[in-house]
């Protein structure tokens, strides 16, 4: 059997198959941030806070009501997506008038109140979630169980769908007019703060989605989402802050990326984005994708 | 303030002990629990160690030689250098006496240099690495709970034995994760069997798909996973989705506590094959200790981190009594004469490495079915001595073993 580096190839099938799974995710979260950013220019740091809380919500929808994960697929993006809007109405839209670090700071901090209330209530090594899809099929390179490609399929459809109705439909057209100008846009009749405000929820509700489709992978813990924070943050920077496409493509790719750091050097595999990060940075500041403003 | 102290010290004059009331520094005994009290490791160690040392200063009557106990608290994140700072400013500003717990091998490499170098004294209970007993070791630093030596042997040698022959580790990337790895493959290799391979994962990786698949193209009998807390969670969860176990091969969780079998629920912990120095259904005793601190622990059971802790600061305070000072010279010297009995030790002794050398327990995971109650999650496959259990003396890389 010939080998590519030192590796067999059906490994390295497998691995990228992987990096496209983890991909998935990165990409899920990447287009909330997205979309928050580009249409409200505020820095959502509780992103992770709200994936998190996303898992959390199924877990307990399971436990005290027994609702199982379906119901959870859809139920957890509306519950947390409402949280998203309270948060809004109550503190966020005070800050849209003011610098870019106000809205990063605030939203810093609650995060790490929410991640304080749930490590205090539920400890730091987590709870279980069972996998509602067990088993899974040999590929001949690799196993790859049934509920990851349910992944990465769910993954797609959301992004493209977010994709297509922000670029493609009329309330996406109104909604980038707004961010351009609100003022003539209101003068058009139409409730800009209103769109905002569902805009930021749809945005949270995406983190609430990516949380839930976590649950029966990681454990469900109150730290599932600083882990990932930080990463999808690089994601954006690199895809170019506020490009909806970009975050999709650079999410799936740095997964590639990152598995692939897995097979050759894996010591290295939670920093091989920074490092990504910071020679796109250096070559193209706006992003791969992304515009100067 | 001043009056109760010149009371305390005047009743402990009356009691005969007022020489060695002058002898105690600062007026207080202060020991410092310093741990992960947010991360990864926070259930297993976190506030669970400092509960268990304050119900040993309880237990203590809150005072010693006459003057109070008290016990503080740091958060050293996992990094040595958080920990280092902190030690550092409890040692010279705090006035701490002793540093107790200190999970992650790393930080308590550091803190055992620097409690070394300022004579202080080192009560380990969360960290696994046995180099801190090695070539690490300490006058005044001692290893109460477990150690990678015991884990390697005590699990590995058992699977070994059930016809584990070969073996591939998921090993976390620092000292502690690279100590595990050593001692279960020396532990494989004396017991005839061979390993295959290892890939190593940065601490705190959520996925593990990756590391499996490597794992699991290696063919090898047994994946012994070198991690631990919130990493060895995540790397069984997948390795069930993986089908790694269906496909055959069986998962050594080398260092697995209570909270992380709790954590994953027993469907999928079940059979899982683990050693450890305490489980709190083991007798009337553990039972009774272990009650009084779920109680006050929001109903979880102890982890034989917690369990140390509490040994360790009783022990401690014990030395102190009886050595009349606080100096960490005379006390370690004392800690070292007296054979250690407590609730989760039967006369343990202290080696000049700093090693407790205690009894350690195989324990095996419980099937759903066979669980009676919250926390009922092991069965004792078999009860490991203590010389069997831990790295004999001759073996030992310590400067402080003189080798005749």
């Amino acid at each position: 059997m010939f080998e590519l580096l030192g590796v067999p190839p059906q490994a390295l099938f497998g691995q990228l198959l992987l990096g496209l799974i983890n991909g998935a995710f990165y990409a899920m979260l990447s287009l909330g941030l997205a979309v928050i950013f580009g249409m409200l220019n505020v820095i959502n740091f509780t992103h992770g806070a709200q994936y998190m809380m996303g898992a959390f919500c199924a877990w307990m929808l399971l436990k005290f009501l027994g609702l199982n994960y379906w119901f959870a697929l859809i139920l957890a993006p509306i519950i947390i997506g409402a949280f998203g809007i309270l948060l809004e109405r109550l503190f966020l839209r005070r800050l849209y008038n003011l610098d870019h670090l106000y809205g990063l700071l605030l939203t810093f901090g609650l995060s790490l109140i929410i991640e304080g209330v749930f490590r205090n209530q539920f400890g730091s090594t987590g709870q279980p979630y069972d996998n509602p899809l067990p088993g899974g099929q040999n590929l001949g390179f690799m196993f790859l169980p049934y509920y990851r490609a349910w992944v990465v399929v769910a993954s797609l459809l959301v992004c493209l769908a977010t994709w297509f109705v922000i670029e493609r439909t009329r309330l996406g057209a109104y909604l980038r007019a707004a961010t351009e100008n609100p003022t003539l846009v209101q003068a058009f009749g139409i409730n800009v703060p209103r769109m905002i405000m569902l805009t930021y929820g749809f945005g949270v509700g995406l983190a609430g989605l990516a949380g839930v489709l976590a649950a029966p992978i990681y454990q469900v813990s109150p730290l599932m989402g600083s882990n990932l924070i930080i990463i999808v943050f690089a994601v954006v920077v690199i895809g170019g802050m506020g490009s909806i496409l970009g975050s999709v493509i650079t999410g799936f790719a740095l997964g590639v990326v990152e598995g692939l750091t897995k097979v050759f050097y894996p010591e290295a595999s939670s920093t091989v984005i920074f490092v990504i990060m910071a020679i796109v940075l250096l070559v193209r500041p706006a992003g791969l994708f992304g515009q100067t403003r | 303030m001043k009056k109760t102290l010149a009371l305390a010290t005047g009743l402990a004059a009356a009691l005969g002990l007022g020489q060695a009331a002058a002898q105690v520094s600062d007026d207080v005994v202060k020991i410092g629990v310093l741990n992960d009290q947010s991360g990864l490791y926070a259930d297993i160690t976190g506030q669970g160690s400092v509960l268990a040392a304050r119900m040993a200063a309880e237990d203590f009557g809150g005072s010693v030689l006459g003057k109070k106990i008290e016990i503080v608290f740091g958060d050293h994140q996992n990094k040595p250098d958080v920990g280092s700072n902190i030690a550092r400013q409890w040692l010279d500003v705090d006035k701490v006496d002793a540093i107790a717990d200190v999970p992650t091998s790393s930080v308590a490499l550091a803190i055992q240099e620097i409690t070394k170098t300022k004579n202080r004294v080192f009560l380990i209970s969360g960290a696994a690495s046995s180099d801190l007993t090695g070539k690490a070791c300490s006058p005044t630093g001692f290893h109460w709970t477990y150690d990678t030596y015991m884990l390697a042997n005590g699990t590995g040698g058992a699977l070994v034995k059930a016809g584990g022959d070969s073996w591939f580790f998921l090993t976390s990337d620092y000292a502690f994760g690279h100590a595990l790895e050593r001692d279960t493959g020396a532990a494989v290799t004396a017991a005839k069997g061979k390993v295959v391979g290892q890939v190593r994962h940065p601490l705190n990786t959520s996925d593990f798909s990756s590391f499996l698949l490597q794992a699991q193209a290696s063919k090898a009998k047994i994946i012994g996973l070198a991690n631990a807390g919130g990493d060895t969670i995540n790397s069984i969860k997948q390795a069930a989705e993986f089908g790694i176990v269906a496909g055959g091969q069986r998962l050594a969780g080398l260092l697995v506590f209570i909270t992380d079998v709790h954590s994953l629920g027993l469907k999928t912990a079940q059979g899982l094959v683990v050693t450890e120095s305490f489980y709190w259904d083991l007798n009337d005793e553990t039972r009774a200790w272990s009650k009084n601190f779920m109680a006050k622990h929001g109903g979880k059971a102890p982890t034989m981190v917690h369990a140390g802790v509490y040994s360790a600061v009783k022990h401690y305070l014990t030395a102190i009594k009886e050595a009349g000072t606080d100096e960490a010279g005379k006390v370690a010297e004392k800690m070292r004469q007296m054979p250690v009995n407590d609730f989760m030790t039967k006369n343990g002794q202290i080696r000049q490495d700093g090693r407790v050398m205690r009894d350690a327990y195989l324990l095996q995971v419980k099937k759903p079915e066979e669980s009676k109650g919250p926390w009922d999650y092991y069965k004792v496959l078999s009860t490991i001595p203590a010389k069997d259990a831990f790295r004999p003396i001759e073996q030992s890389e310590c400067p402080l073993v003189k080798k005749s």
